[in-house]
């Protein structure tokens, strides 16, 4: 029972450091249809600049500054809208699959960054010794894990909630109506590409927090963790949960962080061991048919965007 | 040495040409930016595979090397089976999956769901060949000393022969064929050319059998002088973006010339950059052709 009950709350931790990512993917797709292919970039920002401020001081190696946890979440997500901001103005003219392609290539730039440059990111080893902040406050691996979940459900509320306010605030709706049609938004005096960039720069620095989240967790940071898949994951969950829905966001999370650790279990079971390498292929192919699956049959996902009409619209 | 890194630019750059002459039309004429193009190079190098062992166990001559190449008459005639066989997955993908989501979603749609497909294909080849390195033959070859110290496998070679006997043949389909024609018709203006009894339909066949088989030639002649790795297509992802949006969408010319100077920049580099940033060279080439002259090389500014 207790272990049934200790992998519920580590599972429901990585899912819901899954859902802040995918929330943020939600502000830049769902909201104002910005196709950032390069998801994992962001969110390893964020990750390597929480290690490297939170981690202990190592030889050789940048950082170790050992600042608190949530310097180190506010570093992280400066860290990644810093980065958004050079690459949102680099690709500032790029539309849909131009800029999928282009931020696609960011990520595999960062990923290679993160694997050659050692004196930032400790290279292929990664690194180690990340604090997590819960362990000096509870004892035991439950308590601890416990104590971490009710982090993460704070960031993960505060995120929401803010997205919540943002989406329906004035600047919300001028996202939709951009996303909707940039040039009738612009006929009204609005400026689609600098909104662009804000939402940008803001849906990556939520990607960052994830990234900062998930180091603080799991100990350490390596570049293996940050590579394409990750970003496929994570669309996947905002399609299948349903995009300009941050409920949406959040349960695909849950659904497709479900499916993985589900199949893989099932599949550690079933599968004899001499295969058991192929395993980790089994679940990406999963994933994949997920995904094509949803976009055929139920495109706008499990809870899709809630239709709007002005209170203001005469008949 | 810069005549080195020139030889293997251009040989790195005809692997890339070939599959991006797909991946550029795919762009053009069903209007959608296909991020599982590259998985079907390391389908046709696989399904090539499959073919060589079925040839090889005939024995005889189809068994031996062919002169100093490293392959013999069987991995010859495997290549056109895997063009039908990797044409055979597109038109599957094409009829079940994205001719769906272009007929009921936008065009966006289809580019997430290659994203889906390209994850299952890739995987999928893990599951049926595994993960470890694949080679065609293991027969040793000597090096062709060429004038000015550069050194050529015989398999390099014919690798670039290849690709300028397909490049000429998929002229000559351009420019004399009723399809051809038809072909730059539909990526020209595809309501004009249905009003003058284009059957777009069969077009979008064309289009996905040249792309499949020039990435399938492209994945063989990959496999054959380099390695067989499931990851041998998403490894040339962006290269093949790159070279797509230099030569221009929906140019064949483009398309080679595009491969040539992705594959040119990306050897190059070593002489600047560390060898380990070498895979971001196409990104920054993407970069560059987007910000400087957003419709490439050969593409034609839409206004």
């Amino acid at each position: 029972m207790i272990g049934l009950v200790s992998y519920i709350v580590f599972f429901l931790i990585l899912s819901l450091i899954f859902g802040v990512a995918v929330l943020g993917l939600n502000l830049q797709w769902g909201f104002t249809g910005l196709f950032n292919a390069g998801v994992a970039g962001f969110t390893a920002i964020g990750a390597y600049t929480m290690a490297i401020l939170t981690g202990p001081a190592r030889d050789a190696v940048f950082g170790g500054f050992e600042l608190p946890f949530v310097v180190g979440l506010i570093g992280a997500m400066a860290a990644s809208g810093m980065g958004a901001a050079i690459v949102g103005l680099a690709t500032s003219s790029l539309r849909h699959e131009y800029l999928a392609v282009a931020t696609f290539g960011i990520a595999v730039t960062i990923q290679l960054v993160c694997l050659n440059w050692e004196y930032l990111t400790g290279g292929t080893l990664g690194l180690i010794g990340i604090p997590n902040p819960s362990k000096a406050w509870a004892d035991g691996p439950l308590a601890q894990n416990a104590l971490y979940l009710l982090m993460v459900l704070v960031s993960v509320g505060l995120t929401f909630a803010a997205l919540e306010r943002i989406v329906k605030s004035p600047w919300g709706r001028m996202l939709k109506a951009i996303r909707e049609d940039d040039v009738a938004a612009a006929s009204l005096g609005k400026s689609p590409e600098r909104v662009r960039l804000e939402a940008f720069v803001l849906g990556c620095m939520i990607m960052g927090l994830s990234g900062a989240l998930y180091v603080s967790f799991i100990g350490y940071v390596s570049p293996w963790d940050f590579l394409p898949i990750l970003t496929f994951q994570i669309w996947t969950m905002l399609i299948v949960g349903g995009s300009a829905n941050n409920r949406g966001a959040l349960l695909g999370a849950l659904i497709v962080w479900g499916v993985w650790t589900m199949s893989g279990f099932i599949i550690s079971r079933v599968v004899p061991s001499e295969i058991q390498a192929q395993g980790g292929a089994m679940q990406a192919v999963l994933i994949g048919l997920i995904l094509v699956v949803t976009l055929l049959i139920r495109p706008r996902g499990l809870i899709g965007e809630e239709l709007h009409v002005s209170r203001h619209a005469g008949p | 040495m810069i005549l080195q890194h020139v030889a293997d630019g251009i040989l790195s750059g005809a692997v890339v040409a070939l599959g991006a002459i797909g991946l550029s039309f795919t762009m053009k004429m069903l209007r959608f930016a296909n991020f599982s193009h590259s998985e079907l190079l390391t389908w046709g190098a696989y399904s090539a595979l499959v073919f060589v062992a079925f040839f090889s166990s005939f024995g005889g001559f189809l068994d031996r090397t062919i002169g100093p190449f490293s392959f013999g008459a069987s991995l010859l005639l495997a290549m056109p089976c895997a063009c039908i066989a990797t044409s055979m997955v597109a038109l599957l993908l094409h009829r079940f999956v994205f001719e769906r989501l272009s007929r009921m979603a936008g065009h966006m749609t289809m580019v997430f769901a290659s994203f889906g497909v390209a994850l299952t294909l890739r995987h999928l080849v893990v599951l049926i060949w595994g993960s470890d390195p694949i080679y065609y033959s293991r027969e040793l070859q000597f090096a062709i000393l060429l004038p000015g110290n550069v050194r050529v496998m015989p398999d390099q070679v014919f690798l670039l022969g290849l690709t300028v006997v397909v490049v000429i043949a998929l002229h000559l389909f351009m420019s004399r064929s009723r399809a051809g024609i038809s072909m730059r018709g539909v990526a020209e203006n595809p309501d004009l050319a249905r009003a003058s009894g284009v059957n777009v339909d069969r077009i979008v066949t064309w289009v996905w059998v040249i792309g499949a088989s020039g990435a399938a030639i492209g994945g063989v002649l990959y496999g054959m002088t380099v390695q067989l790795r499931p990851e041998l297509g998403f490894s040339l992802i962006l290269p093949l973006f790159a070279a797509a949006i230099l030569g221009g969408t929906g140019s064949l010319y483009g398309a080679v010339l595009g491969g040539l100077i992705v594959g040119l920049s990306e050897n190059l580099s070593v002489m600047v950059i560390p060898t380990t940033y070498k895979p971001a060279v196409p990104f920054l080439l993407i970069l560059a052709i987007l910000y400087f002259r957003p419709e490439g090389i050969f593409g034609e500014r839409s206004r």
